[in-house]
């Protein structure tokens, strides 16, 4: 890659909460210079302008499904999805076929994601062996390879014993301890209520998921360990996380799209592109996570993307894989949902995908500095655009936004030398 | 009444749907006691029973009412255990299609079966039980077995010239369906059934077996029948699946029967016009005692029997939305 200039643009500080208009020139993979009319004779000239210029996205918690179901997803062809959506670094859940639960198996998966285009990948091993819930994986081998976090996503702990060795043991190598709350002798798969006993499916109630939070989030105090509540999806789950919160304790959550933008309601044409674990839930559910989010009880946003080919999906409503892609839509629904419906500003949104989800890891935040390695994306919040499977990147289409009119767009996506760029909406000037 | 495409479930249906359904139910019901029992309204026409889940009475009542109507009948029953490899259903679609039949009847032990279908072939499909969801037949049979007793129809009976103006309504009948409210597809469809049709429901069982916010779906809802027993005009009795005990919903059929059946001593206490039904095949001595075969209040048979010409009614209309019907039933017939 040669030299950029995105010019024109707004370029969001989100630490600051601040826009100011600048071009950022790009050299080499690192952000040369950001001011100004900036002058550089043999840089590309990129039309920024109307446009906002942000830190890339960091995705905490994805699917890439490989190894083990390579027809719906590869680590490949996840990254370059999650890339193109405007996601530079992304942490793939570990639940794969054989699960990531060994140093070698991360190993493979760094292996596999440097011979690929787009986001880099941030291991996330498993914290029991084949994440079965019952001993201790290597989490220190895991770590020395490059994972970050840890999680049995799909899979609670539901043996406390075990639970509690892993945040023990994970405070050693500083790696966080993500978890999947569900108690699993109480789930099913629809929200508990209205819908799942029209439908006559299995329901899972919301204390499922609070109840798993509450108790490892007191393990995590008493451990003395940080803890990553995942994709929070009930206004009970909320409330135990304001309460933790209040209390101090070292606590972090996310939510995803969909559990701010869709009910419980859109089952009943038994669509199984609303199949999804946790379930979506009642409006008053939908309503407490925008609050949490407005609040920061929720602390930043994940896409669960979550492919599934249509040999999984196309089934049954019960029997189906449950899960929707995430990445392509992700920002869009975000602006749509959050930011145009006032709920937090562009900047807000932006550290909620990009610099929230680095504190939590543990990584350096991503920001448009002189001198710091090229991590930005370009956004369009003016333009309308329907999501179809032209625009899908990913392998598999398992989302129920298909035919949705979408509002703002990721136009382009840079990683140091890897560009990205979206030629239906976006010029280079040679 | 707009023409029906499938028949998915009673949600689906209005009112007045439900009601030409009953209607065209009742002239086939005056056929089924002719001679000959058959009419030529679906002649060359084929129906395929397609159940996933082990039936003898559905399958039967569904077998004959495409007989007497015609039309030609094939089963395609797979084994279950096909079904739990997972792409079974979109071959069964494939096959469907490629065998051009005109209607489908399906029975599946998953919730949303017949919608998953009827998005994807070309003929018309006929929900015959999916999951825990909806029976709409079973509902559709129950409501007319009622309205033979206790609606209009029963102006026929007793001698009383027909007319069909605004009395096919069970307006102010109190129902009290008992049971495993929670499993039951035909408690489902009874419950919206009966409301379209102006009955007063309520439901009564273990609160393990009452899913949450049923009452949502317009009944009441009771945990103790001696509160609600003898007040109502119909009980409608389900059948307790042995499997729940497995899973340890009620402590044992024994505390179910003393709690939730129609005991003998319960049956003695009835009023002489409360009307009983069971969607059939009941577990004696379980949620009901055996007197009640004896009993006059017992409308069980009449289920069966109505059962055949509801079915006939369902696949005629279905035929007919699609213009597939070349033969009209004229009311002189």
């Amino acid at each position: 890659m040669s030299k950029f200039i995105f010019s024109g643009g707004w370029v969001v500080d989100p630490i600051r909460d601040k826009i100011r208009r600048a071009d950022v020139l790009v050299e080499d993979g690192l952000v040369k210079a950001v001011g100004t009319r900036l002058k550089e004779p043999q840089a590309k000239r990129i039309d920024c302008r109307g446009r906002f210029v942000a830190p890339g996205f960091i995705d905490l918690h994805c699917h890439l499904r490989e190894p083990g179901t390579e027809r719906s997803e590869t680590i490949a062809s996840g990254l370059w999805a999650a890339f193109a959506s405007g996601f530079t670094q992304i942490c793939p859940m570990p639940n794969t076929s054989p699960p990531i639960d060994s140093e070698a198996l991360v190993r493979f998966e760094l292996e596999a994601a440097a011979g690929a285009k787009g986001a880099r990948v941030i291991p996330v091993g498993c914290c029991t062996k084949g994440r079965q819930g019952r001993e201790l994986a290597e989490l220190g081998g895991m770590s020395l390879a490059g994972a970050r976090a840890v999680s049995d996503d799909g899979n609670w702990v539901s043996d406390a014993g075990v639970m509690r060795r892993v945040l023990e043991y994970a405070k050693t190598f500083n790696l966080l301890v993500m978890s999947h709350c569900e108690v699993p002798e109480l789930s099913g798969s629809a929200d508990e209520g209205l819908v799942a006993t029209q439908l006559g499916l299995t329901s899972q109630p919301a204390v499922a998921e609070a109840i798993a939070a509450i108790r490892d989030i007191m393990l995590a105090e008493w451990c003395g360990t940080r803890i990553h509540i995942c994709h929070v999806s009930s206004r009970l789950t909320v409330e135990v996380l304001r309460w933790a919160k209040q209390r101090g304790v070292e606590v972090s959550a996310e939510t995803c799209p969909h559990y701010f933008t869709l009910t419980s309601e859109r089952l009943l044409t038994f669509d199984s592109n609303y199949r999804i674990n946790p379930p979506l839930r009642t409006e008053a559910d939908r309503r407490a996570i925008v609050k949490g989010l407005a609040d920061g009880t929720i602390d930043c946003i994940s896409t669960d993307h979550a492919p599934h080919s249509l040999e999984d999906k196309e089934k049954e409503f019960e029997t189906a894989a449950p899960g929707i892609i995430g990445f392509e839509t992700a920002f869009s629904l975000g602006y749509e949902m959050l930011v145009l419906k006032k709920v937090l500003s562009l900047p807000e949104l932006v550290a909620r995908l990009s610099v929230v989800p680095a504190q939590i890891l543990g990584i350096e935040p991503p920001v448009i500095e002189p001198g710091r390695e090229a991590n930005l994306v370009v956004l369009d919040t003016e333009l309308k655009w329907e999501l179809n499977k032209a625009r899908i990147f990913s392998r598999s289409s398992n989302t129920p936004f298909l035919g949705r009119m979408m509002r703002g767009r990721v136009v382009a996506t840079v990683l140091k030398n890897n560009l990205y760029f979206d030629s239906e909406f976006l010029t280079i000037d040679e | 009444m707009a023409e029906l495409k499938h028949l998915l479930g009673i949600a689906e249906l209005t009112r007045s749907e439900i009601l030409a359904i009953l209607e065209q139910a009742r002239r086939f019901r005056e056929v089924l006691d002719r001679p000959i029992p058959i009419v030529p309204a679906l002649r060359g026409k084929t129906i395929v029973n397609l159940f996933f889940e082990p039936s003898t009475r559905t399958i039967t009542s569904f077998t004959l009412a495409a007989t007497r109507l015609s039309a030609q009948c094939l089963n395609f029953s797979a084994a279950a255990s096909s079904t739990k490899k997972g792409e079974s259903l979109l071959d069964t679609v494939e096959n469907i299609e490629a065998m051009r039949v005109d209607g489908v009847v399906v029975r599946h032990s998953a919730a949303g079966v017949a919608h998953f279908l009827a998005r994807r072939v070309n003929c018309f499909v006929v929900n015959a039980g999916d999951g825990c969801h909806e029976h709409p037949t079973q509902a559709l049979l129950d409501s007319f077995t009622l309205l033979e007793r206790l609606g209009s129809y029963s102006r026929e009976a007793k001698g009383l010239p027909y007319s069909r103006a605004g009395l096919e309504s069970l307006d102010g009948k109190r129902v009290l369906i008992i049971g495993d409210i929670a499993h039951s597809r035909v408690a489902r469809s009874n419950i919206i059934c009966l409301n379209k049709l102006g009955a007063q429901v309520a439901v009564c069982g273990p609160p393990t077996l009452v899913p949450a916010e049923v009452e949502k779906l317009g009944c009441e809802v009771f945990y103790r029948l001696e509160k609600i027993l003898y007040q109502v005009d119909v009980i409608h009795m389900l059948r307790l699946q042995a499997e729940r005990m497995g899973s340890g919903l009620i402590p044992s059929l024994r505390e179910y029967r003393q709690f939730y059946g129609l005991t003998r001593e319960r049956l003695a206490q009835l009023k002489p016009e409360v009307v009983i039904i069971h969607p059939g095949p009941v577990n004696w001595g379980v949620e009901m005692d055996y007197d009640v075969r004896e009993m006059p209040q017992s409308l069980i048979m009449n289920q069966v029997k109505n059962g055949v010409a509801v079915r006939m009614a369902v696949l005629y209309l279905l035929a007919a939305g699609r213009g597939q019907v070349n033969w009209e039933m004229t009311n002189e017939e």
